[in-house]
């Protein structure tokens, strides 16, 4: 019989050792800074853990799911399952702030808050929405030049101020 | 290498190395509860998820065949990632039918071994772009009718294909700006895109009023409040399109819907000529070896 604290302390641990996966495309990041790890839990004596898809067709996540159950099993934590989980949808606003701030050190701006109230989802028929700061000097005087970027989750961006060209987490 | 074929390089056993992500792609529900609630039929769930796996398949294939035709860099990205997104939706789309009709078909199963009168997908998502003013037109209709019912599906008593479509309508967001912002571009641009933007618009409207005709699975559907009334789209649909086109200082032309046959269209597995065209590129690989993991 697994007495309570014991089954937090399990938890716990296994908590810690999935949320160092990094993101394969986003490696200054963990599962855990983006808010891709939902729920570890204990289902029978097995353990299972919830990862939520960033897009539909991210193949990030299939990666981040082989290396979750990986280090879960180095850790001595056989035969966990790990399971997609489609609902509630994942949201840019489930990024952390201590993923905020490593997004921002590792030279890309992080996502403004989603927020939206409801009803039918709003047009945008001019280009990028409020200025997005530059990660680099900070100025807002920035301009996107491209709606999609290198990965299904970010846009390109370049600062009028210093010059550089910049991606950032697009709010979803 | 020392390989000595092509095919035997990519194929060798135990080394995905050579891929950003492996090769194995896992099932895109793992873990997910797909028991289909009581009271909803799992024969006509798993029709309805094929209609808008198969939307998203085909739209995605078209897509992916501008790349390395699109005039930019950037577009060409653009459309790589809405391509993706689709493939995505796709992928969730035909395994929730696979799961709901019980007999345990695959994705792959459906995408590449079904013929041309077993896909559902409303024709507008099949037929090939004369141009890019043309791919621009069919993907500013299609993403906003996509959305448009995403948008309510998120709602449907199927708590899968509601997940699905809650996950869809970010991503539509983000195709439908693209799609409208181009299109203003094209038609308030010069003479040329304009006149290109004009013909694109007279090429998608006979393929318009096919979106919201109602299918006898769909009209079941509704009644169990699974699927969307595509009649009930139909204002929210014109009214987006309206905005765009009074911002390109385009005009919506009209047209007759494209016929069917005996009443017939998409939603039936009745398509255009260009299907059998479009099938044979997607599924030759698939068909040629099958069994083939890549």
């Amino acid at each position: 019989m697994v007495t309570e604290p014991a089954v937090t302390e399990l938890l716990t641990r296994a908590w810690e050792i999935a949320a160092s996966v990094p993101d394969p495309e986003l490696p200054a990041l963990t599962v855990a800074d983006l808010g891709i790890l939902r729920e570890i839990t204990l289902d029978s004596g097995r353990l299972v853990v919830s990862l939520t898809p960033t897009y539909s067709g991210c193949p990030a996540l299939h990666d981040m799911r082989r290396e979750v159950a990986s280090r879960l099993a180095a850790a001595g934590f056989a035969g966990a399952e790990v399971r997609a989980m489609l609902s509630p949808p994942w949201s840019t606003d489930l990024i952390t702030a201590d993923g905020r701030r490593k997004l921002a050190e590792a030279g890309i701006a992080p996502p403004r808050s989603v927020n939206r109230a409801g009803g039918p989802v709003p047009l945008t028929l001019f280009a990028g929405g409020p200025p997005v700061a530059c990660p680099q000097c900070g100025s807002a005087d920035t301009e996107r030049t491209a709606a999609f970027g290198s990965t299904a989750c970010k846009d390109l961006r370049r600062c009028r101020a210093c010059g550089e060209p910049f991606e950032h987490v697009k709010e979803i | 290498m020392g390989f000595d074929t092509a095919y035997e390089a990519i194929t060798e056993e135990n080394d995905a190395s050579r891929w950003a992500y492996g090769t194995g792609f896992a099932d895109p529900m793992a873990g997910v509860d797909t028991s289909v609630p009581a009271g909803i039929d799992g024969a006509d769930l798993a029709a309805y998820c094929l209609m808008l796996g198969d939307d998203a398949l085909v739209m995605s294939h078209r897509l992916q065949q501008w790349l390395a035709r699109a005039p930019e860099l950037e577009e060409e990205t653009a459309l790589a990632n809405i391509a993706l997104d689709l493939l995505g939706q796709a992928r969730l789309l035909l395994s929730r039918a696979g799961a709901a009709d019980g007999t345990g078909r695959t994705e792959d199963d459906y995408a590449f071994l079904r013929g041309e009168r077993e896909f559902r997908n409303v024709r507008l998502a099949e037929v090939a772009d004369a141009d890019f003013a043309g791919l621009i037109a069919r993907l500013l209709v299609f993403s906003t009718w996509r959305l448009a019912l995403l948008a309510r599906l998120a709602r449907s008593a199927d708590p899968v294909l509601a997940a699905v479509a809650a996950r869809g309508v970010k991503e539509l967001t983000y195709h439908r700006d693209y799609a409208a912002q181009w299109l203003i571009m094209l038609g308030d641009g010069t003479d040329y895109s304009r006149e290109r933007a004009v013909a694109a618009l007279s090429a998608v409207a006979p393929l318009v009023p096919e979106l919201f005709e109602r299918t006898a699975v769909e009209g079941r559907l509704v009644a169990a409040r699974v699927a969307v009334d595509p009649a009930q789209l139909r204002d929210e649909v014109a009214a987006v399109i309206a905005r765009v086109l009074t911002e390109a200082t385009l005009d919506w032309p009209a047209a007759e819907g494209l016929a069917g046959v005996s009443g017939q269209s998409g939603g039936d597995g009745v398509h255009t000529e260009a299907m059998g065209f479009l099938l044979a590129e997607l599924q030759s690989v698939a068909r040629a070896t099958p069994g083939a993991t890549w």
